[in-house]
């Protein structure tokens, strides 16, 4: 084994990061204790859809400790912009004004109302309560699908609808008079993202009127520069900084009311002001995931090949578009079709608001909900066409790469029956079929089933000319400065911003592979816009694939002004060096070389640069993606149904990825583990629920099914790999692909284990209640 | 998740205790803390003091009571989970302490607190219920024995007055030809019931001739599944009494289950439950 196996790209190298964080030394934001500083206390709304009648700040403004109560109308005047939404999706989508207090109706319970500003916690939560809010409650609209339609309750009167857009895409003619045409309507329900660290802000005010905002977020730069449109000051006044963020799942990719509140009041006031959200607090205030109403029809011929889609999509916005709230849908847009190559494609997405809590990205952010639809779907088509649920995937797989499909955009590359065939190798199929069978045989009360998914997705956000052409604000590029110390030692600056997914590590083993030197040597700076060049930020997959990118674009700035420096120290002809792994050697003299360190301290002396050579070697480089990244891979799921009580529980799950090259395999195992994780939550046990007047019914951790290690098993995990065409070294995003995948192979395991009792559909979540109920209707 | 602001109050003895609470209505009493500090956070509990028996370590025991074994109030969870006497007279309780919430909670909360909290949807209650447990509760006026029928009173409502303190809990020595078992069904390792059931039966050579069979969180308060146990009485099979699992009960709808579903899984419940213990 080389040197570079045992710490380059695709060494399984532990995390840097995780020392500090395990033994409790993090800097998260309620770790920062800076003097003068004061709490903040938001007051919500109890109403999901109410007009604010009075709100009497009195007593509250008497209690001990209380520095300051505003009311949405007090700061009305702080906003010199409402809050953003960068994704206008059509010309003439129609966004409510949105304020980060609520001036004159509530639209979600939660909504806030008022702020208490107190010296302590303790202080602040009391005097919150003696803030007498009064409301003139009005009827709410929950459900996506009522609210779609006309003559119903509107969540904004002044709008006239709760229809926000309707976009649709569309390529080719749905064959009507196909040999079989499939149809099925499928819910997808809010979900609570839950990361472990909630939401948390401090803001600092400056001399001369800068503001320093710590926020866990995932978004510093670009929260950096919609804070300053909303507040009214220059970007430059305002410097942001995501310390330690303990996850986000894309709810930390957001502006929020809080961060913006604790800026305009931090300047009010001339102190520090403090936000920390409770877990409750963060079940209502951090947006929501999917509510997603979809119908699929799937058309094809009868010996199997698929013709045509047509998905047909209400999705919730909830109460507000927030940063990228209507854009959702899109993200998932162009893979209804997965990994087939179906020639007609219609995709329609209605974005609905409803009084619940603004939906926003969420793990997979659209995808999910594509590839849920379409692997339910695949099942039901080949049970229609009486013909093997694999076969049917495998009569419609994609194989040519390049490959552009119905929607528009080009795959670069996957071997869809390569992942395929490595998943059987592990799965054991034919014995998993035959305790089946032994089981039905028995009529035993446990039975199993086995349930597949076989998916692509395009994550790595994003190519700006395309996220232009579909009208979100801003580019998709990346950037990331290389400083090769005198020392020897390399100091990486990234505009990409972690919250979890270890990109210390990453990073040095791309620098420490591409550059020749230990990963321990480079030091990985982010998440602060005041030391990072401009960066676009962590979400959507798109760290590696395209930050990922920049970085070694950067390196091989460094190598080639190195080239020249290492030439003229060893006076000897560019061309005639050859370099690997941080080594320039000359061609026919192995005698002679010369590593990037010692170009650096030569770089740094200066004493001996050719002429007209600037001292110094770092470099910076920008990377715009040319396309998405496009992993994918077949998954499996084996349940156990016990048919008394209703419980579905997991007993094995397989997953072959192919996400190209891998940089560290045991960081993409754990984005595996966790996004498989979170979408057999999906399938079995997590769901925001809501009562008919929009109270959210189930927002603690008691009663909002996390599921714990206790209720899964050990997945089995294998790769294989296809190498993204456009990357530079191959990789491929790896963020989501577990939630996109693992729900609908949960949910196909369950109804296959059902399937002889004449069950045919479940909704997600599958809990024991409605499996009981699918196994009651079906012996109807 | 800050509680409302309290006086706290340490008592060196259940006479301290008592006095601490005879002279102040709205004070309550923390054990184990375990279903108080999580009220408390939420505000939805709001004493006006709290008086901290945790230290009367007088009350934290198993013992030998002839017929009865005998569990002091303050006896953690963990503590009646590995209990040999219990263990070897009434295994049911040991079992049932060590399913109750997650390690952290087995080794702070109390058995005293978990049956005196009075939760409909808490194992132990139930359990007691099917054993005719019995409470031994003191107050001003002397000591009290309240059995298990009449110690539950509705929702968080137990025989435990104002003033009061439940000191020792007496369950039954189970002999050798009396089978038991608790099934709950929950959602995850840690959540409380979305149903449980008790069952204590006795046996005569692998038939059950009579049982008793308790029901968690099936009203608000453990229930006694009556008919069933009188099904079994007239020699009728698990299955044949499990059918009348559901008579009589009111369980409530919420996010967890509907009441119809939680009727079904009392009536699935307890076939496995009486089946487990006949055998």
């Amino acid at each position: 084994m080389s040197a570079t196996e045992t710490w380059g790209i695709g060494a399984p190298l532990k995390r840097k990061e995780d020392g500090p964080l395990l033994r409790g030394r993090g800097t998260y934001v309620d770790n920062l204790d800076l003097p003068g500083t004061v709490v903040m206390i938001i007051v919500r709304s109890p109403y999901a859809h109410a007009r604010i009648a009075s709100i009497d700040t009195a007593a509250a403004k008497a209690a001990e400790g209380v520095v300051a109560v505003f009311t949405g109308a007090d700061l009305r005047d702080d906003w010199k912009a409402a809050m953003p939404c960068a994704w206008p999706v059509t010309e003439d989508m129609k966004n409510p004004e949105h304020f980060p207090l609520a001036v004159s109706q509530v639209n979600y319970q939660g909504d806030g109302v008022a702020v208490v500003i107190a010296d302590t916690r303790a202080h602040a939560v009391d005097a919150a309560e003696l803030v007498d809010a009064e409301y003139d409650v009005l009827e709410a609209v929950v459900d996506v699908a009522a609210a779609a339609r006309d003559g119903g309750t509107l969540v904004h009167e002044e709008l006239g609808t709760n229809v926000s857009y309707v976009w649709p895409l569309e390529s080719g003619t749905f064959d009507e008079d196909a040999d079989v045409i499939v149809k099925h309507t499928y819910v997808q329900p809010p979900l609570i993202p839950n990361a472990i660290e909630p939401r948390g802000v401090v803001a600092r005010p400056e001399p001369g009127g800068d503001v320093t905002l710590w926020s866990a977020t995932q978004v510093p730069h670009i929260l950096r520069v919609l804070t300053a449109a909303t507040l009214g000051m220059s970007e430059t006044k305002l410097r942001v900084i995501a310390p330690d963020v303990g996850g986000g799942f894309g709810s930390k990719c957001d502006v929020y009311a809080e961060e913006l509140l604790a800026g305009a009041i931090a300047r009010r006031l001339g102190t520090p002001v403090k936000w920390i959200e409770e877990r409750s607090e963060n079940a209502l205030a951090t947006i929501h995931g999917r509510d997603f109403v979809t119908t699929l029809e799937l058309a094809a011929t009868a010996d199997g090949k698929i013709t045509s889609l047509r998905a047909n999509v209400i999705a919730s916005m909830g109460a507000y578009l927030q940063l990228v709230t209507p854009g959702i849908p899109l993200l998932g847009a162009w893979i209804y079709a997965g990994p087939y190559a179906i020639p007609n494609y219609s995709v329609t997405f209605t974005g609905v608001f409803t009084n619940t809590t603004p939906t926003d990205a969420y793990r997979g952010a659209g995808r999910p909900e594509a590839t849920y639809v379409l692997e339910r779907t695949m099942d039901l088509l080949a049970k229609e066409l009486g013909m093997d649920r694999l076969e049917l995937r495998r009569r419609n797989f994609i194989t040519e790469f390049p490959a552009t499909i119905a929607s528009g955009l080009t795959i670069d590359s996957g071997d869809y029956h390569a992942s395929l065939d490595r998943l059987l190798e592990h799965l054991g199929l034919e014995e998993l079929e035959a305790e089946q069978q032994a089981r039905r045989d028995r009529d035993d009360v446990k039975q199993i089933g086995v349930g597949f998914s076989t998916y692509n997705e395009m994550c790595g956000l994003a190519p700006s000319r395309i996220l232009g052409a579909i009208r979100y604000a801003a580019g998709g590029w990346e950037t990331a400065t290389i400083r090769c110390l005198p020392t020897g030692t390399f100091q990486v600056v990234t505009g990409t911003s972690p919250h979890g997914q270890g990109h210390e590590t990453a990073w040095s083993q791309i620098v420490a592979d591409q550059l020749g030197c230990d990963p321990s040597e480079v030091e990985v700076l982010h998440g602060d816009t005041s030391i990072s060049p401009y960066g676009l930020d962590t979400y959507g997959s798109r760290s590696l694939p395209v930050g990922g990118a920049a970085l070694w674009s950067a390196g091989e700035k460094i190598i080639e002004k190195a080239r020249e420096i290492v030439a003229h120290q060893l006076e000897v002809s560019a061309d005639d060096l050859e370099y690997e792994a941080g080594t320039f050697t000359v061609k026919g003299s192995p005698d002679k070389e010369m590593t990037v360190k010692g170009a650096a301290w030569a770089a740094f002396t200066a004493h001996n640069l050719p002429d007209g050579m600037e001292p110094n070697l770092e470099a910076t480089a920008t990377y715009d993606p040319p396309n998405f990244s496009w992993p994918g891979g077949a998954h499996a799921a084996v349940v156990e149904v016990d048919t008394g009580t209703g419980d579905a529980r997991l007993i094995r799950y397989v997953a072959i990825d192919d996400v190209g090259t891998v940089v560290n395999p045991l960081i993409v195992d754990g984005q595996v583990h966790g996004g498989i994780t979170q979408g057999i939550a999906t399938a079995l046990y997590e769901e925001a629920i809501y009562d008919e007047d929009g109270n959210l019914a189930n927002g603690t951790m008691a009663m909002y099914l996390v599921p714990s290690a206790a209720e899964l098993p050990s997945y089995e995990l294998d790769r294989t790999e296809s190498k993204a065409t456009d990357h530079p070294f191959g990789a491929k995003g790896v963020g989501e692909t577990g939630t996109i995948a693992a729900a609908p192979a949960v949910i196909n395991a369950v109804i296959d284990a059902l399937s002889h009792l004449g069950v045919t559909d479940i909704q997600m979540p599958a809990t024991p209640e409605r499996v009981w109920r699918a196994i009651e209707e079906a012996k109807q | 998740m800050i509680p409302a602001a309290f006086d706290y109050e340490v008592a060196e003895s259940v006479e301290h205790a008592l006095g601490l609470l005879a002279a102040d209505p709205d004070a309550k009493v923390l054990a184990g803390g375990h279903s108080l500090v999580p009220a408390l956070k939420l505000r939805i509990a709001r004493p006006s003091k709290l008086v901290d028996i945790g230290r009367l370590s007088d009350l934290a025991y198993v013992r030998d009571a002839g017929s009865q074994v005998a569990i002091g109030a303050l006896t953690r969870h963990v503590d009646v989970q590995g209990d040999p006497l219990l263990q070897e007279h009434c295994p049911i309780v040991s079992m049932t302490a060590g399913k109750v919430g997650d390690p952290q909670v087995r080794h702070r909360g109390t058995i005293g607190g978990s049956v005196a909290h009075g939760d409909p949807a808490s194992d132990l209650p139930s359990v007691m219920r099917a054993l005719d447990a019995e409470f031994v509760i003191v107050g001003a006026g002397g000591e009290r024995t309240v059995g298990a029928g009449d110690f539950f009173t509705g929702v968080f409502q137990t025989a435990v007055g104002h003033g009061e303190l439940l000191t020792e809990i007496r369950v039954p020595k189970l002999g050798d030809t009396t089978g038991w078992s608790y099934l709950k069904y929950h959602r995850r390792a840690q959540d409380w019931a979305t149903v449980g059931v008790a069952a204590i039966v006795h046996r005569d050579n692998g038939t059950a001739t009579s049982a008793s069979v308790s029901l968690t969180n099936m009203g608000g308060t453990p229930l006694r599944a009556s008919a069933v146990e009188a099904a079994i009485a007239a020699g009728s099979s698990p299955a044949e009494a499990a059918v009348h699992a559901a008579d009589d009960t009111e369980p409530s709808t919420d996010t967890a289950a509907s009441a119809e579903f939680r009727r079904h899984l009392a009536r699935v419940l307890t076939e496995r439950a009486l089946t487990q213990a006949r055998a």
